[in-house]
């Protein structure tokens, strides 16, 4: 005989006997009508606001990119079907757009996540002025992105710049370059200013989760007779994994969905080859009105965001995911 | 169960609110229309884009008289910044209203919203008024005979040149044909001078050289038979391309413009108001922008029209430019043409010149300009033989941004003169 369910009734219990068969069939009933209304009632607003301001979107901007239509005039009339999307994978431009978001994502794996893992190993370590360091690598984050590429486009400005002056005076003339001005280096420094916007997000993000392993683990490593590499190899590695595959997932769809940067330092150019995906559906759609197109532009990056996110959940944070409270912060 | 009953409330409460939240912005533009009578109070919303002095304030008087000699009438006085209105306009046109009246610069994107029926036809209640204004003026508003704005403000582009920079470079006489401007870009060359400032980040600058020597060799008529036939590849076109290119080869530039914007601190008109670079092809606002991002050339600043091409079709008097204007629209109440036709008349429109801020709209209105810079472009456009619209507004927005957009990428290197024609032609006629 097991414990009997905690939401069971004791079948002993001692009813009145005029309630007796009656009673807890409807009172059963209306406690569970009574919660049924309370989930409804949590839910309910945000279902709503979920409904209106996510998912009818998506719905109408799927529906008007099956439509050449410059947004006037009331509802979209003149049905092309998947031109639009025959279109954007025929244009030069767009197909542009996939390659450097690509370079970007790669970029940021390669160089700027363990360049944020060196710097939260090293910020771990006992040193003085250890939170002063923490404060001025995470400072640049809380800059809003415009303020960052205006702040950069004085900076990187080939005439006048800071950048430029500075290699000037220290003897290394030969650095010197045209940054945002060039079609060869606008992506290298675009990648070097969200470098400097986003590193001392993902280093507080390592830090975190570098702070969250016991002190234990390390030294019975150490006591086992592993170094200092051996250790972070292969303890702190590994314990850091949750924390690391959460901040490849944010930088990836941060890279997909990248816009008011790019928009600021360059505007997409010069001659499109800063140009990004948001950027070329802004084009479309607010320069150009072409409402359609620039629709199907944003179901594109819609489908490429969700399909990762999805892949990557199942396939790689499945255990993360498990039972664990991961809050997603928003990374823009 | 009391509680949950309570909740009820607050959830259907914070409903309403959020439903209210909303109503209350689509309703904005219809409290305004319908009525009509005398002695009903009349509310006429009015987005302009006069955020800053002298005509910011200038419009907040001017309201005020106006409102205290129609005590029904409320004019809601809108002003929102350049850009902001531009999008902001665009979202409220896209839901199929427009504010009672509202600044438009007339071309291809009031042509959209003429056919989407949200501009109201001004030609027989306005026709007795719309006589005074100059026919280049007007020119932007109108289609198929009719007009659809009232213009406040006209301007034209040329060439704003540092007069100290020319002399050091041994050029007496401002160019007068395209082959003395190669020459005199030549000449600034050779004396270590940059010739042209241009803002390469924004693509509207460098689409100014395009449309003018497509004007001077094909001539008006063919810029606009051009949109008609949504062809651009005829030989005079592709000659505009060569014709420009022969002035990339030289690089005129400064260094690094394909990533300067235009009105920033390290940009086109900062480079110009530094003395850094000779000259720039710039619309009427040139002098003042010159002298907000830089120090200012005062006196050492100087105006040539854009030269004319050996054997071309145009003449060098022909103006290339554009202005602003009001629109009225279709539901907007009489009050609101009441108040355009306040605002536009001969009187207030003087006022409003005479702050500087704007260029005669009105038949032999040249001569109340007291800025010298600003005298000589109106000088220009009262002898103008013809007139063109900014390309990049007088097509449709696809057009006139692929214009933009091709005319860039030449400058840049990457596209041919033979492909620009080909870009500008397919966008046209897939619109």
């Amino acid at each position: 005989m097991t414990r009997p369910a905690l939401t069971d009734r004791p079948p002993a219990a001692p009813d009145p006997p005029r309630r007796a068969g009656r009673a807890s069939g409807p009172s059963r009933r209306r406690r569970r009508l009574g919660v049924l209304v309370t989930i409804t009632l949590f839910v309910l607003p945000a279902l709503v606001l979920f409904t209106l301001l996510v998912l009818a979107p998506i719905a109408l901007a799927a529906y008007t990119s099956l439509f050449k239509w410059n947004g006037l005039g009331g509802l979209p009339q003149n049905w092309i079907g998947l031109d639009n999307y025959t279109r954007m994978f025929a244009d030069e431009v767009f197909l542009g757009d996939l390659r450097r978001g690509g370079l970007l994502i790669v970029l940021s794996l390669v160089i700027q996540l363990p360049l944020s893992l060196g710097l939260a190993m090293l910020l771990n370590q006992k040193m003085r002025g250890r939170a002063f360091y923490r404060l001025v690598f995470f400072a640049p984050y809380v800059l809003s992105e415009v303020i960052t590429g205006v702040l950069f486009t004085m900076i990187l400005s080939p005439e006048a710049g800071l950048a430029n002056q500075i290699l000037g005076t220290v003897g290394l003339s030969g650095l010197q370059s045209s940054w945002l001005a060039e079609p060869d280096t606008v992506m290298m420094s675009l990648f070097l200013v969200m470098t400097w916007k986003y590193f001392g997000f993902h280093m507080i993000l390592y830090l975190a989760g570098r702070q969250g392993i016991p002190k234990e683990l390390g030294e019975a490593a150490a006591i086992d007779g592993a170094g200092p590499w051996k250790q972070f190899r292969h303890v702190t590695l590994p314990l850091l994994g949750p924390t690391i595959r959460i901040s490849v997932f944010l930088s990836v769809i941060g890279a997909i969905q990248l816009f008011d940067l790019v928009w600021v330092l360059t505007a997409g150019g010069p001659i499109h080859s800063s140009e990004t995906m948001a950027v070329t559906m802004f084009q479309f759609g607010f320069k150009r009105s072409q409402i359609g197109y620039a629709s199907a532009i944003s179901v594109v990056m819609f489908l490429i965001s969700l399909i990762f996110a999805l892949a990557y959940q199942r396939f790689v944070m499945r255990r993360d995911t498990q039972g664990a409270i991961t809050t997603m912060g928003d990374q823009r | 169960m009391s509680l949950s009953r309570r909740s009820v409330v607050v959830v259907a409460a914070a409903a309403a609110l959020l439903a209210g939240g909303c109503g209350g912005q689509s309703n904005s533009g219809s409290t305004a229309t319908g009525t009509g009578g005398a002695a009903e109070k009349v509310t006429v919303e009015w987005w302009n884009i006069s955020t800053t002095e002298p005509l910011k304030s200038f419009w907040v008087k001017k309201v005020k008289e106006y409102q205290d000699a129609h005590p029904n009438v409320t004019i809601k006085n809108v002003p929102i910044e350049n850009e902001a209105f531009k999008a902001k306009l665009t979202t409220v046109t896209q839901s199929g209203k427009t504010p009672d009246l509202f600044t438009t610069w007339g071309g291809g994107v009031l042509k959209q919203q003429i056919d989407a029926g949200l501009v109201k036809d001004l030609s027989s209640e306005a026709a007795t008024w719309i006589a005074d204004f100059t026919p280049a003026a007007l020119q932007a508003y109108q289609f198929d005979q009719k007009t659809y704005g009232i213009p406040h403000d006209i301007g034209m582009v040329g060439f704003w040149y540092n007069k100290e920079l020319f002399e050091k470079a041994g050029i007496t006489t401002p160019p007068a044909t395209w082959t003395e401007f190669l020459d005199a870009v030549k000449k600034l060359k050779a004396a270590g001078v940059t010739p042209i400032a241009l803002a390469g980040k924004e693509k509207w600058p460098g689409h100014y050289y395009w449309a003018y020597l497509a004007m001077r060799i094909a001539g008006l008529d063919a810029l606009k038979q051009a949109a008609v036939d949504d062809d651009f590849t005829k030989p005079d076109f592709i000659a505009a391309g060569q014709k420009l290119k022969e002035l990339v080869d030289l690089q005129p530039f400064q260094k690094g413009f394909l990533g300067a914007g235009y009105g920033t601190s390290d940009g086109q008109a900062a480079a110009m108001g530094n003395g850094k670079a000779a000259m720039e092809l710039m619309g009427q606002w040139a002098p003042s922008v010159q002298s907000d991002v830089g120090k200012g050339l005062g006196d050492k600043l100087g105006f040539f029209p854009f030269p004319a091409v050996e054997g071309g079709k145009g003449s060098i008097s022909d103006a290339f430019g554009g202005g602003g204007g009001y629109s009225v629209g279709v539901n907007a109440p009489p009050a609101a043409l009441d108040f355009l036709k306040f605002i536009s008349s001969k009187e207030i429109h003087k006022q409003e010149v005479e702050t500087g801020a704007v260029l005669p709209v009105l038949k032999g209105e040249e001569g109340v300009v007291k800025d010298p810079n600003l005298s000589v472009v109106a000088k220009q456009l009262a002898s103008a033989t013809g007139f063109q619209l900014y390309l990049d507004q007088a097509y449709p927005p696809a057009v006139g941004q692929e214009v933009n957009d091709s005319v860039a990428a030449l400058i840049a290197g990457s596209k041919t003169p033979e492909q620009v024609s080909q870009a500008i032609t397919e966008t046209a006629k897939s619109e």
